[in-house]
């Protein structure tokens, strides 16, 4: 759609025409504007606050005191050991959630034998809340690194899992059939008919799945950690100090879209042929 | 020549979907199956397709027996079934993985310009309307040079201006290569307009009732007195086919086919 109401546009050079191109510009740049308004004013409104001696911070520290917190952070040296633990954990994690998530979820979903089998074992374990094998994780992996990627990995899994699983079941029988009547193999069914039938559900639960691994990570650094983000959290409750602790949660939340947005980003060129409503809107 | 030999289908819950339905058709011919709903005619497509078996009889090809989709067997279903992940050029060439890349090219273009949407090979399929869809699985279907093209319902779907262009761009598609084409329809019009012969089943079991030969030249006229008497005598038998105080007559041995062979 976006393509054909920009169309016209492009062609006519006339008053009015220019001025919609110059609207549909504006809206380009005022889209993102508009959602770090509030937030904006939010921040911009609790610095005067503080600034005016409303308030005294102490608890709820202004933003330019969590900026220089990060700042330190960032001249110390420390900043970039917590990401790169932190972003280690979470990357091993993800990956090994997402491998095993992968493969089982296509098993699961393309053999129904193999569903009968995997399954009801896999829904079972999913109803157990992961924080729960955390201590178990511990006894068997000790409480260094290797407990920590397993219990991010566990939270990966089952999103990966449910949706390789889901997205292969709900791949249309109508598009089989074509893939029957031109008599591909088995290999070749797979790899030009589902697979890029199960993408855009692939890529929204990979996405699902690295958001909890951001929220895993969080729980195995507060558990026990010496350096990491979440460390940093557990560092700053304990010493008081809250534009710590702030800080390590504005990292978070940097790090977590940008991780995500890396994913959609990779992912976009293979989903450009899709109808969807958000695309219609030009989101 | 397609033999369909005794063919039945009856369903795992028991439904009798078709009952010995047996026919000879020449390569080349065309033939339009014709019905009420339940009486059969997309199992019976199905079974040719090789993508349902038959629960008895068989159907052969040139004496292969047809049991899975075959290499000389394309179809066209209602719905243009195109892969949206691929644009409309790689669609037309999904059938044609084996051939070197050159070639496939050559093909698929030559089959854009048939079917007048040269201009749209790259487009992705949301993008056609469902006119232009139809032709590109149209074109999908016929690139790898089917003996026998089966179609179900292929036109259905569309408004009546759009079908009665499609209907004639497919006399013309098929007059390139000749091969044998099978359609279901529920329109009378459509296949006194394309078959030369016209087969009316009836519903419960599904089984052959009537052909009607339509002795009819190339173009039809769909105005002229004579094309509206086939629509006419193939009106009553489809009438006549959902009556069920009318017995069935054997139609093997029916009049149309005596003057046949």
């Amino acid at each position: 759609m976006a393509m054909i109401s920009d169309a016209p546009v492009l062609q006519q050079t006339s008053e009015p025409a220019e001025g919609a191109a110059m609207r549909s510009r504006l809206s380009r740049y005022a889209r993102p504007v508009l959602g770090v308004l509030l937030p904006l004013t939010l921040a911009l409104g609790w610095e005067i606050a503080v600034w005016s001696g409303w308030s005294n911070g102490r608890l709820v520290p202004p933003p330019s005191r969590v900026l220089a917190t990060i700042a330190e952070l960032v001249r110390s040296g420390e900043l970039v050991r917590h990401i790169t633990a932190t972003l280690w954990r979470v990357g091993l994690g993800f990956a090994f959630g997402v491998i095993a998530g992968t493969l089982l979820g296509a098993v699961s979903g393309y053999w129904s034998l193999a569903r009968r089998l995997l399954d009801p074992t896999v829904q079972a374990l999913r109803a157990i809340p992961s924080l729960a094998w955390v201590p178990l994780f511990i006894l068997w992996l000790g409480i260094f690194e290797t407990s920590k990627i397993a219990l991010i990995a566990v939270g990966v899994f089952f999103p990966v899992y449910l949706g390789v699983m889901g997205a292969i079941l709900s791949v249309d029988r109508k598009i089989v059939e074509v893939g029957r009547t031109f008599r591909l193999s088995g290999p070749a069914m797979i790899r030009r008919i589902l697979l890029p039938a199960v993408l855009p559900a692939y890529v929204v639960s990979l996405r699902v799945g690295l958001g909890l691994g951001w929220m895993f990570v969080v729980a195995a650094e507060l558990i026990g950690a010496s350096e990491g983000l979440g460390y940093l959290l557990l560092d700053g409750q304990q010493l008081g100090k809250p534009a710590q602790i702030l800080a390590a949660i504005v990292i978070f939340a940097v790090l977590g879209k940008l991780t995500d947005w890396l994913i959609e980003v990779a992912a976009a060129p293979f989903l450009r042929w899709q109808d969807a409503f958000g695309r219609a809107r030009g989101a | 020549m397609l033999a369909l030999d005794r063919v039945s289908k009856t369903y795992p819950n028991g439904v009798e979907a078709l009952a010995r339905f047996s026919a000879e058709i020449r390569q080349g011919e065309i033939i339009a199956i014709i019905g009420g709903s339940g009486c059969g005619k997309s199992t019976l497509l199905r079974a040719v397709a090789g993508l349902d078996r038959a629960s008895s009889g068989c159907v052969t090809l040139d004496d292969e027996t047809i049991s899975s989709p075959h290499a000389k067997i394309g179809i066209i279903f209602q719905e243009p079934r195109l892969l949206p992940w691929l644009s409309v050029a790689d669609n037309i060439g999904f059938g044609l993985a084996d051939l070197p890349a050159t070639e496939r090219r050559e093909k698929v273009a030559r089959a854009l310009e048939r079917v007048g949407l040269a201009d749209k090979a790259q487009a992705w399929p949301r993008e056609l309307s469902g006119g232009q869809a139809q032709r590109v699985a149209i074109a999908r279907a016929l690139v790898p040079r089917p003996e026998v093209l089966l179609l179900d319902e292929p036109f259905s779907a569309l408004d009546a201006f759009t079908r009665r262009d499609l209907q004639d761009h497919l006399l013309d598609l098929w007059a390139d290569t000749r091969p044998t084409l099978i359609l279901v329809t529920h329109d009378v019009d459509e296949a006194v307009v394309l078959a030369d012969r016209v087969l009316v089943m009836r519903p419960r079991p599904g089984r052959l009732f009537d052909q009607i030969e339509i002795n009819l030249g190339r173009p039809r006229d769909r105005n002229s007195p004579l094309f509206e008497n086939f629509k006419r005598s193939v009106l009553t038998s489809l009438d006549r086919s959902l009556d069920r105080s009318v017995p069935d007559r054997d139609a093997t041995q029916g009049p149309g086919q005596a003057m046949w062979w």
